[in-house]
């Protein structure tokens, strides 16, 4: 961690020197200086909003925490520029292997093609990916990032927020437009507007190490039900960056937490499992989870991403990647709104679409974790049936859940413009844009993300060319794939991927979404597509 | 596609009879071993979420009729 600042200092602010109701007004104040809260306040600040982001520690946490950020965080990030800085430190990886027993019961590729440019995962300590965040931070004068400022109080009024703000210096307050509390599963501002948090909690314990060691173990998703070092329990093993692997031992229901967490009883468990005990630990952690999330994202001017919005278990890469995408999403809707472009009630859509995201990827991981710590004797013994029929089928094998890892959730959602013409495949209306390789004017190489972030942080037509020009709607980015100036697609990848003929034509988000597709757009079914995507419907 | 109840077996005795003397010699445990493995094994050749989900629901009312039964026995 030597060349990356994680220290930071507080400093006092003009808006602490203000007296009594002559309070500072800011459009926009994100509250935690997490990944969600970094991301989004770097994507707001690329729109030209001013933001304030506070945080009420001064450094970033320790410890390893989140690993695994999917390809959607990574195309985000692409688009906050960072996306390569985190993948040249991350360890890629898209090869996951399940063990029962001491053998292998099957593998799963989660990005078996090529031509995109971004792989299935990086693994990357999340202290990194907030360093580097941070540091994008520093480029954009437009946030300002209070270090040691704690929110202690909110004050809702209908168009604005007042909040109360803790410092070494006293406390002080502001006004803001809005309020994005991104401050984590024990969120003080969700407690402070009075929001239920309610959901499952799962007994089972779980013990995370961060060990240090040189291993020629692949760098591959490596999962043991009932392994020989560790009986009748679940076990994990991934790389991270430095030499760090991460081991996660699932541990009995009773277990005394402070007993199992000393190093010297964590030691030989590790030793067992790895065959040596040529490592040292970098950080233990003991957890039980639980899957829950709040009924409403947005209460008046606050306004709840990530864990402050919505808790999973970890097995799946669920929480930082749907926070992520949480910021992605919010983003550009509550520039509009505070341009006044789209009406408020675009950031409602926000809801719509991120709470059904949370509960999609709250089953998934209940689901998985009900599988690795089975509930009842017979949900352990079809458990058991389960795994010995992976042995020999290829169902058996696709029934074994050992986490289902994340990938974009498909939005239903008042946005879209429900398809009209016929489509065999391609992303539909409320799916992500997916990737594909492509060449630009000059034949260098490149993908449809890139052109993607090159069109602008607007709406978005994607057009393969028939050699027709449209009238377009102003203010649009375009990509063209093929015809005169447009990007070659020699593979025809771009074509296959979105069920392409010429004259097809995708109208993206500005988080990379689709909103609508047209095999002949007009303008008038354009104009319309437009209209309900930014909310005017 | 509906869950069939009608008949589908040319001979439903040689159907049940497969089925009992797969049990016989197994202990309570080892039977019920093997039903949980058959079960899956036939729901994957069904193959059908809707199907699986009448015909689970077919199954759970022997749960709920025995439940009724014992509720009216301890009423008398």
């Amino acid at each position: 961690m030597a060349l990356t600042k994680t220290q930071f200092g507080y400093r006092r602010h003009s808006d602490q020197d203000r007296a009594g109701a002559n309070v500072a007004e800011h459009a926009i104040v994100v509250v935690g200086a997490g990944p969600v809260g970094l991301s989004l306040a770097i994507d707001l600040a690329q729109r030209g909003q001013a933001v304030v982001l506070l945080d009420d520690a001064d450094r970033i946490g320790e410890g390893s925490r989140a690993i695994c950020f999917s390809k959607r965080s990574l195309e985000f990030w692409d688009r906050l520029g960072i996306g390569q800085r985190m993948v040249d430190k991350g360890v890629v990886w898209s090869v996951g292997k399940i063990f029962h027993g001491d053998s292998q019961l099957y593998q799963f590729n989660l990005l078996p093609e090529e031509g995109h440019k971004r792989p299935a995962f990086i693994n990357l300590q999340q202290f990194y990916a907030e360093a580097y965040l941070v540091d994008r931070v520093e480029e954009l004068p437009e946030i300002d990032l209070r270090w040691r400022n704690k929110v202690t109080g909110l004050e809702p009024h209908n168009d604005h927020v007042v909040l109360t703000i803790q410092t070494p210096d006293g406390p002080y307050r502001l006004a803001a437009q809005y309020v994005v509390g991104c401050d984590g599963a024990r969120s003080s501002l969700r407690q402070m507007v009075g929001a239920e948090f309610a959901g499952q909690v799962f007994e089972d314990q779980f013990l995370i190490a961060d060990v240090k060691m040189t291993a020629a173990f692949p760098t591959e998703r490596w999962f043991w039900f009932d392994p020989p070092f560790h009986a009748g329990r679940s076990a994990l093993l991934h790389k991270q960056p430095d030499d760090i692997w991460r081991i996660d031992l699932q541990l009995n229901r009773f277990a005394d937490p402070a007993v199992e967490k000393l190093p010297e009883n964590v030691r030989p468990r590790i030793a067992r499992m790895l065959g040596h005990d040529k490592f040292d630990f970098e950080w233990i952690s003991l957890y039980k989870f639980q899957c829950r999330r709040m009924n409403k994202f947005i209460h008046g001017r606050v306004i709840f991403a990530g864990d402050a919005a919505h808790q999973v278990s970890p097995f799946g890469a669920r929480g930082a990647n749907s926070g992520l995408e949480d910021a992605e999403n919010l983003a550009w809707k509550l520039d509009r709104v505070l341009k006044g472009i789209s009406p408020e009630a675009l950031l409602e859509s926000y809801h719509i679409e991120r709470s059904a995201a949370a509960d999609e990827n709250i089953r998934e991981s209940t689901r998985s974790t009900d599988f690795m710590a089975p509930n009842s004797h017979q949900e352990a013994r079809l458990r058991k049936a389960v795994l010995s029929l992976a042995r020999e089928t290829e169902f058996g094998k696709r029934m074994v859940n050992a986490g289902r890892l994340s990938t974009p959730s498909i939005y239903e959602t008042p946005l879209s413009t429900a398809d009209s013409d016929s489509w065999r495949g391609g992303p539909r209306p409320g799916a992500s844009m997916p990737d594909a390789p492509v060449a630009g004017r000059s034949g260098e190489p490149m993908y449809l993300t890139d052109a993607f972030i090159g069109a602008g942080t607007g709406f978005t037509l994607l057009e393969f060319s028939n050699g027709a020009a449209p009238e377009l709607p102003e203010g649009l980015g375009t990509i063209q794939v093929g015809g005169l100036g447009g990007l070659a697609d020699s593979a025809g990848l771009a074509a296959s991927r979105y069920d392409a003929e010429p004259g097809t034509t995708y109208l993206l988000r500005p988080d990379g979404y689709v909103a609508a597709r047209f095999r002949h757009p007009t303008r008038a079914t354009l104009d319309a597509a437009l209209a309900r995507a930014a909310g005017h419907n | 596609m509906a869950l069939s109840t009608s008949s589908n077996f040319a001979k439903p005795d040689d159907a049940f009879r497969a089925i009992v003397e797969a049990h016989r010699g197994l202990n309570d445990e080892q039977s019920a071993d093997l039903d949980a493995a058959l079960v899956l094994i036939l729901a994957n050749h069904i193959g059908d979420l809707d199907v699986l989900k009448e015909a689970i629901a077919l199954a759970a009312r022997r749960m709920l009729d025995a439940s009724q039964q014992q509720q009216q026995q301890q009423q008398q």
